[in-house]
């Protein structure tokens, strides 16, 4: 009897390329390139400033080598770190003055820009390469004092503010890429909530790699002032290409006394061929601080693309009775790799942190859970529990737990749990036997697994995530 | 509905059947008692398609060649496999599952999906019928199930997706008496003209409930004697070595 095989694989969705010219920064890493960034973002003199101190950094400042995935010395001089579209050098005034081509790739991607088709309840910046093109809803947050803007107009129109909290969490001689990051830093989000202000709509940053030898250095930074409350979703896609592109990332979150920040990505980056060729290096610095009394930090990462995925969101516990979280589906397929947790560092009495993290490891993929969870000596009465679920699809792969813990009070509780599991075949059959294809049924054990973790995201996104976590698992079993 | 002819099935080059005639018509329903070791859940697999099994022989259902159809598309034919050990899948709701199946199978038919409302109407009709609780179908597939539970659920999926085959693999193992009258009653309920089930049993006691219109017997990967229900009971005292 035939063995059923239904090995067809979707291809990426989103790696077409957009034909637009482009203006770029001169190539390689240099003080010419960082002025002409700063230039050409047109940023006072105190921004230039403090991307020179992070680029004089840089210069005695090594690449950290201790993580699970390695990857080919990447040639910083041989890369470009501004792109923009040519069309965005005016700085469009209204959405009517964006070039089309742009809008039909958003449009492609299932972010329609337009006022009439605007996703409803979820205010989008979109960021194209290293500038942002639009970013939708903005009056209606402005009338509730909340800001959301491009990062770099946010230098412009609210300097006090980004001087105040830049750099704040993750300062810029942090490591290596964070502080490659702030010389070269391009564009990303900014957020204000004022206090006492819950954000009437989710919001949502759409990160667009297009142009080709480019890195993506992007920036944001959130602060929920005391007693606010915000939701905010980052996605991000790229074409399809042989090279490996950078994107290195810093996201700095502060929230002030019982304030809450949820961050949630859903990270689809161009994960390279069924080879191994090409995709995205996703080497990511986010970090949270939940600096007031009572504040809430939670990180919800559902991290399916890039060929290696570095990164750790983290929540500084500084206020009493904080509280820090971090969600996480890390899935690999094919030759991906990823080496991914988070931090839990508990500085305030009565702080508490949670740890979910569902790893899911196919083909010939290598998956890591990396965290830290260290309570400090004067954080009484702390909690932290962390579950780790690992599920292996097939004899090729690997996933590794590598958990970190301090206790440094006696009266605070750390709890560990970790599974590692495979998908069985009993499982797939069951599901196949109810009339299930066997993508249709991986998709639905996957998902299963993950359900901890997808029931902490937006609604709107929710159902897109369950999509997505079943396509990249596509051809995995066969 | 279901011819068998001449079916051999090996797994790991050891031959488990070894030429197997069963013919099956609408409206019947046939018992295949047997030892353990005997085949009976590798008959089960095979009619269901399971992989890993290399098959000569020839297996038709509704008049149609099997052998190279895969095991969704002959659930999607209407083809049910109430499972000896149901699986647990952790985060899945049973109902979501239910719904899911319910609607490949009727796409599959060239129906209409039903909608969430409809199914929940039907789902809870269904578990009352059965005398079951409605608690189970929020609860995650199988997890945590009792092996009562969980049979129960298969009957509750068989009444639901309404097949024309029925192949219950032991499903009266492990069961107590109430278990086993609400899983009888199931299938009792759901026997009419167009249905025929394949009753594999260890015990002739599941058979005291649910009454077969034939009844063969499996021994070293043959049908070694067919009879009617008198022929469980015979086995019922003289057991699997007075037979042959």
């Amino acid at each position: 009897m035939k063995n059923q095989n239904t090995n067809i694989s979707q291809d990426y969705k989103y790696g077409f390329t957009t034909e637009i010219d482009s203006i770029k920064a001169p190539k390689g890493l240099s003080e010419e390139t960082i002025n002409f960034i700063s230039k050409i973002k047109n940023e006072p003199k105190w921004m230039l400033d403090w991307r020179l101190k992070a680029f004089n950094r840089l210069k005695v400042s090594k690449e950290p080598n201790w993580q699970k995935p390695k990857y080919p010395k990447i040639n910083y001089q041989d890369l470009y770190y501004y792109s923009a579209p040519k069309s965005m050098k005016d700085k469009p005034k209204s959405l009517d003055e964006v070039d089309p081509k742009l809008i039909e790739t958003y449009n492609k991607l299932g972010i329609p820009l337009n006022e009439q088709k605007k996703l409803s309840g979820v205010a989008v910046d979109a960021v194209f390469d290293s500038v942002s093109v639009a970013t939708t809803f903005k009056d209606e947050l402005t009338k509730k004092g909340i800001i959301f803007c491009p990062i770099s107009e946010a230098i412009q129109k609210h300097p006090d503010l980004v001087k105040k909290y830049l750099g704040s969490v993750i300062p810029i001689s942090d490591h290596y890429f964070a502080t490659l990051n702030s010389a070269v830093f391009t564009d990303g989000s900014f957020v204000y909530i004022p206090p006492n202000t819950r954000c009437p709509m989710e919001l949502s940053t759409y990160f667009r790699i297009n142009a080709a030898e480019t890195g993506q250095f992007e920036r944001t930074l959130i602060i929920a002032d005391k007693g606010s409350y915000v939701s905010y979703l980052e996605g991000c896609t790229a074409p399809m290409r042989d090279e490996n592109q950078l994107h290195a990332a810093n996201v700095e979150l502060i929230a002030l006394d019982d304030a809450e920040i949820k961050y949630s990505t859903v990270q689809n980056w161009y994960p390279g061929d069924k080879n191994g060729v090409g995709g995205i290096y996703n080497f990511v610095t986010k970090r949270g601080a939940c600096r007031g009394k009572n504040s809430k930090i939670s990180w919800t990462q559902v991290e399916t693309g890039s060929a290696i995925t570095w990164k750790y969101p983290s929540c500084i516990l500084q206020g009493d009775n904080s509280v820090g979280e971090f969600y996480s589906i890390a899935i690999t397929n094919n030759h991906q790799k990823a080496d991914t947790g988070t931090k839990m560092i508990h500085l305030g009495k009565n702080t508490k942190s949670k740890i979910i993290s569902k790893g899911i490891s196919a083909g010939n993929a290598d998956n890591t859970y990396r965290g830290l969870v260290d309570i400090g000596k004067k954080a009484l009465n702390s909690r932290n529990f962390t579950q780790c679920d690992s599920l292996l699809m097939g004899n090729k792969c690997g996933a590794h737990t590598v958990p970190y813990i301090k206790n440094k009070n006696s009266s605070s509780i750390i709890e560990h749990e970790a599974t590692t599991s495979k998908i069985n075949d009993d499982q797939l059959f069951y599901c196949n036997q109810r009339g299930l294809n066997q993508e249709e049924a991986v998709s639905l054990i996957v998902n299963g697994f993950c359900k901890d973790v997808l029931q902490q995201l937006p609604m709107e996104f929710a159902v897109e995530a369950q999509k997505l976590v079943g396509i990249s698992l596509e051809g995995s079993v066969g | 509905m279901l011819q068998i002819k001449n079916l051999k099935a090996s797994i790991n080059e050891k031959e488990i059947l070894k030429g197997l005639n069963i013919s099956i018509k609408p409206g019947e329903l046939h018992a295949i008692m047997g030892p353990n070791g005997s085949g009976k859940s590798t008959l089960a697999n095979v009619l269901s398609g399971k992989d890993g099994y290399t098959i000569s022989g020839e297996l038709r259902y509704l008049g149609k060649s099997l052998n190279e159809i895969p095991i969704d598309e002959r659930a999607q034919k209407g083809i049910f496999l109430a499972f000896q050990y149901p699986t647990e899948i952790p985060g899945v709701n049973t109902s979501n599952f239910l719904r899911t199946s319910l609607n490949k199978v009727r796409k599959a038919q060239g129906k209409k999906e039903i909608d969430a409302l409809s199914f929940l109407k039907l789902v809870k009709e269904k578990t009352n019928e059965l005398g079951m609780d409605e608690k189970m179908l929020s609860r995650q597939l199988n997890v945590g199930f009792s092996g009562g539970e969980k049979k129960k659920n298969e009957i509750l999926q068989m009444k639901i997706l309404d097949p024309n085959l029925i192949i219950l693999d032991e499903t009266d193992s492990g069961l107590d008496i109430d278990a086993l009258k609400i899983v009888a009653d199931g299938v009792n309920s759901s026997r009419n003209n167009e249905k025929s089930f394949l009753v594999i049993t260890h015990y002739q006691r599941l058979l005291n409930f649910i009454k077969p219109d034939f009844v063969h017997v499996l021994a070293d990967g043959k049908i070694v004697k067919s009879g009617t229900k008198e022929l469980a009971m015979q086995l019922e005292k003289t057991g699997y070595k007075g037979i042959s």
